[in-house]
């Protein structure tokens, strides 16, 4: 296996291996996704159009908020011990540590997403077999994540990280937000493909040029 | 050890010394930790580095280490600019910080595994097994991180750090945490470190633990080396006094 590969794939599998033993990220992801979408059913009047009106932010902002809580997580377990550092003394690229620790927290918050949607398609009366939304849904989380990733090593740090990791989050990831929550309107409202594409492209777009630039500035955010 | 690493050794040793340092200076801001240091260690050597509290002990282990970057200055590890060549430098050092850099929900042997991985160690499980015999850890490889005493963590952080044979040891207080069975094999496996070879860099409060292995002692005081003298040609009893000057609190 590559040099890149290998150590990438021992870093997501070392991820994964802490999640399943701890449960310390989508389970807490989960609790806030669900008790936010349970909040907004609660505040919102339930004519159907009124629920169209409502649904794809709530959706968005039970997402994107759980992330960020997963994201804290991830970066917090990883600092107990040093292990931030630990990785940062091994002689793999910051790329590669910066991709794996990008899986792993793909991973979580897709996984969360999986399991939220049902609920959400039960309360919103949301259609979930629509291809198109996941894509987005898929698009959208990685570049939440690859957002996330680089300012939760940024954030953790720093003592107030509950509150930094937001506030360097969502200047940035404005365009994926803006982007799926307009492409989750059409799709409640039934619009075909050729509506919501522009907005999948622009996410696509955003991914590409952030996961760039992410990866090969992640060793500066890393260094004192 | 790698072969890259392992090819490394043998171009380097002869030709540069184990660490060079030129000038390095770090700040955190407005805050200078470290104001020029100079050093040059040959192979097969030990440097103790005494110092007090926030003398700029951790702060000089973190830049050797890669940890942080030096704001002004040169390291190099066996002739490697490390900041040019960090990767390849990375390969030649082994740390052993505050922080064990493990994992409380994998066990010692996964830890190590995850850090073999990383390392591109050849035959991880037999060198696991042989550093779990060496440092007394080979009843407690299968238990999870947290469950192990904090003295058995510690004993796992050093066989992390040892885990890719590296040439040179950067050590930061290796001795705290550490019961004195265990004290006594850090010791015997350093010594044996550098009959190979190897070099080290290690702080510590204790000036009989680090006499006991130094080729070399330095007194860091306020970001500078206020003294530095071969273990050889030091007289112990004025090394103590003089140390017990730099680190007394007040007048």
């Amino acid at each position: 296996m590559s040099a890149f590969w290998r150590p990438m794939l021992a870093v997501l599998w070392k991820d994964l291996m802490l999640e399943a033993r701890s449960r310390e990220v989508v389970a807490p992801m989960l609790l806030f996704a669900l008790l936010v979408v349970v909040v907004f059913t609660f505040a919102v009047d339930p004519r159907p159009a009124l629920v169209a009106a409502v649904a794809p932010g709530a959706l968005w902002v039970s997402f994107t908020f759980a992330g960020i809580l997963g994201l804290t997580r991830t970066f917090a377990l990883e600092k107990e011990k040093g292990g931030m550092e630990g990785l940062m003394l091994t002689p793999v690229g910051r790329d590669v540590l910066y991709t794996g620790k990008l899986l792993g927290s793909f991973l979580f918050m897709l996984l969360a997403e999986a399991v939220m949607l049902p609920v959400f398609a039960a309360l919103f009366n949301f259609p979930l077999l629509v291809p198109g939304f996941w894509v987005l849904l898929v698009l959208a989380t990685l570049g939440f994540a690859a957002v996330g990733v680089i300012f939760s090593a940024m954030a953790v740090n720093t003592r107030a990280r509950e509150i930094m990791l937001p506030v360097l989050f969502f200047p940035i990831a404005v365009p994926v937000i803006i982007a799926a929550v307009q492409a989750t309107g059409s799709v409640v409202r039934g619009e075909g493909w050729s509506e919501y594409s522009r907005w999948i492209a622009l996410t696509s777009v955003f991914d590409v040029v952030f996961l760039a630039v992410a990866a090969t500035t992640f060793g500066f955010v890393l260094e004192e | 050890m790698d072969t890259k690493s392992a090819t490394l050794h043998q171009d380097n040793t002869s030709a540069s010394p184990a660490l060079e340092v030129r000038g390095l200076v770090k700040s955190y801001g407005a805050h200078l930790a470290l104001k020029g240091i100079d050093l040059v260690l040959p192979w097969g050597q030990a440097l103790a580095m005494f110092g007090p509290n926030g003398s700029g002990k951790t702060t000089l282990i973190k830049v050797l280490a890669t940890l942080a970057r030096p704001t002004e200055g040169q390291v190099r590890i066996a002739g490697l600019d490390q900041r040019r060549h960090a990767a390849l430098a990375r390969r030649l050092i082994g740390v052993v910080g505050h922080n064990t850099f493990l994992y409380d929900d994998l066990t010692a042997r996964e830890n190590l595994r995850f850090y073999a991985r990383m390392f591109g160690v050849t035959k991880p499980d037999e060198r696991i097994a042989g550093l779990g015999e060496a440092l007394g850890l080979a009843l407690h490889l299968d238990r999870r991180v947290r469950t192990l005493s904090h003295g058995l963590q510690k004993r796992v952080g050093i066989a992390r750090a040892l885990l890719h044979d590296p040439s040179l040891l950067l050590l930061d207080e290796p001795e705290t945490g550490l019961d004195p069975e265990a004290a006594a094999l850090l010791e015997s496996l350093l010594r044996r470190h550098l009959e190979r070879g190897g070099s080290l860099v290690f702080t510590t409060h204790s000036v009989e633990r680090g006499l006991a292995i130094a080729s070399r002692v330095a007194v860091l005081r306020e970001g500078r080396i206020a003294y530095t003298e071969e273990r050889a040609s030091l007289d112990v009893q004025a090394f103590q006094e003089l140390y017990q000057r730099f680190t007394r609190v007040g007048p």
